[in-house]
């Protein structure tokens, strides 16, 4: 396991107005319809860089990330975010891209001036904000085609430009790539990797075993909504603790 | 037959030659019509919109009531205003019976259902797919309406034509409250019903033409509105 950092340790955010990490989980639970989804979650992240959650199809891993992003609450435990609870302040300084593209009825560039609009930028700011958005995810071309006529792998770069034109301080992800070929997959990728560098730390939920490896700093291990493993990614892929992450990295069938 | 051709011939000379009095009922109906689904719009957008989003006890119960009046007959909706303006009603003071206003009043009543239960399902429809990313992105309730509005243009169109036909089709609430006076407050529908009970049929068969292009009319633009915005994937 990494080290556990003691809850008031903070680490300064990008933006500065107050750390956001560590991000830390006690006794997280959520029920739905009787049962348990995630089941009494304790977990500490307080490095910068990209944590990959994984784990096979129903392991908690979406709504443990909603619930991470104040989406849902749970049913027990609390969530805190350098030591504070989530509140309005906090939820801004987040961004989240899900694994289905939803965006609005409008262009491209609309899309990325209706979020801005609704995190209060200055109209002003908006306009550049949404054009340096278009050219880091390649789509400066695509600015006035309606959003959802867009290829799939156009229409999930554009749903991260609109997330990193927030400038958050944590950006989580769903699967992002989960229906994307190679090709736009591995834009997003560079796209994470870039924003990483910048200071942003990332949250991505996958069970695509070659993007962990390719992405994780630390990995997350889920298994019918308990952690089973978290390990720096090197010491998880090279020595998994666990029969059901061992058997995962095999790619055998985790049940 | 002869009598008919007669009259059909007839008719077709006062629509040609713009014939005054044909033009004055024709454009009466058209301001009544269109100022109450411009009012009703209003209206129903907000109303429709609010029921969508924000989640208050009753409100089941609400959107019910407000499906079952979609089909609300036209002289119930009349006698209703009717009771509200006639001298011993609660608006008796306005003297407004037998005015345009009354009808347009009328047709505001039969017609926000059908705009606001139209909206509030075209909003319902995007908001199961845009709440989460809505709310990732901090958005305030009023803020998510406006969102579901400006994105279900097309479907509001649409639904703000379905109201026009409604309205420009009844004459059950524009008789009742209007009263169907000469030069005042007759429109084509109550015009041609009043024609025809005279044997007048000339004139109660151009208005009834006039009538049925104008259905004709509002039926293309649905189609077209329809088309339009799927093709940019915008329905």
């Amino acid at each position: 396991m990494l080290d556990q950092t003691p809850p008031n340790e903070t680490k300064a955010s990008v933006n500065g107005h107050g750390p956001l990490l560590p991000l830390e989980l006690r006794a997280l639970s959520f029920e739905a319809n009787g049962r348990r989804v995630i089941d009494r979650l304790d977990l500490t992240i307080d490095e910068p860089g990209i944590t990959v959650i994984m784990g096979p199809n129903g392991a908690g891993k979406s709504v443990l990330l909603r619930l991470v992003h104040g989406l849902i609450a749970p049913t027990g435990g609390e969530v805190f975010w350098g030591g504070k609870r989530l509140d309005r302040e906090l939820a801004r300084r987040q961004a989240m891209v899900f694994q289905k593209p939803v965006l609005l009825r409008r262009s491209a560039a609309a899309n990325i001036w209706h979020a801005l609009g609704l995190r209060g930028v200055a109209r002003s700011d908006r306009a550049i904000r949404v054009g340096d958005a278009l050219k880091l995810a390649g789509l400066e071309r695509r600015a006035t085609t309606p959003a959802r006529v867009l290829s799939g792998g156009e229409q999930q770069r554009l749903c991260l430009a609109r997330a990193l034109s927030l400038e958050p301080d944590i950006l989580m992800l769903d699967e992002p790539t989960a229906s994307l070929d190679p090709a736009s997959t591995l834009a997003i990728e560079e796209l994470l990797i870039d924003a990483q560098r910048r200071g942003i730390k990332i949250i991505v939920v996958t069970h695509d075993v070659g993007q962990a490896r390719r992405l994780a700093r630390d990995v997350v291990f889920l298994h019918h909504g308990r952690i089973v493993e978290h390990q720096a990614a090197r010491n998880f892929f090279e020595q998994p603790q666990s029969d059901t992450a061992r058997a995962f990295l095999a790619g055998g069938l985790v049940l | 037959m002869a009598d008919f051709l007669q009259a059909f011939h007839t008719a077709l000379r006062l629509i040609v030659t713009f014939d005054p009095r044909l033009v004055e009922i024709v454009l009466l109906s058209l301001r009544v019509s269109l100022l109450a689904v411009a009012i009703a719009s209003v209206i129903g957008f907000a109303v429709g919109g609010a029921l969508a989003v924000y989640r208050f006890p009753g409100r089941g119960a609400v959107s019910a009531v407000l499906s079952a009046l979609m089909g609300l007959p036209p002289v119930v909706a009349g006698l209703f205003v009717y009771l509200l303006l006639s001298n011993t009603g609660p608006l008796g003071v306005l003297q407004l019976l037998y005015t345009p206003t009354a009808m347009i009043i009328a047709q505001v009543v039969l017609v926000v259902p059908i705009i606001a239960a139209l909206t509030r399902q075209a909003c319902e429809d995007l908001l199961e797919e845009y709440d989460e990313q809505l709310r990732s992105l901090g958005a305030s309730s009023s803020a998510i309406v406006a969102t579901l509005l400006w994105d279900g243009r097309y479907r509001l169109i649409t639904a703000v034509l379905a109201g026009f036909g409604r309205a420009i089709a009844e004459v059950g609430a524009v008789m009742i409250v209007g009263g169907n006076i000469d030069h005042v407050t007759r429109t084509m529908t109550t015009a041609i019903a009043l024609e025809t009970s005279k044997g007048e049929i000339a004139l109660a068969l151009a208005l009834g033409i006039v009538l049925l292009l104008t259905a004709f009319a509002v039926n293309g633009a649905l189609m077209s509105v329809r088309r339009f915005a799927s093709r940019l994937a915008y329905a």
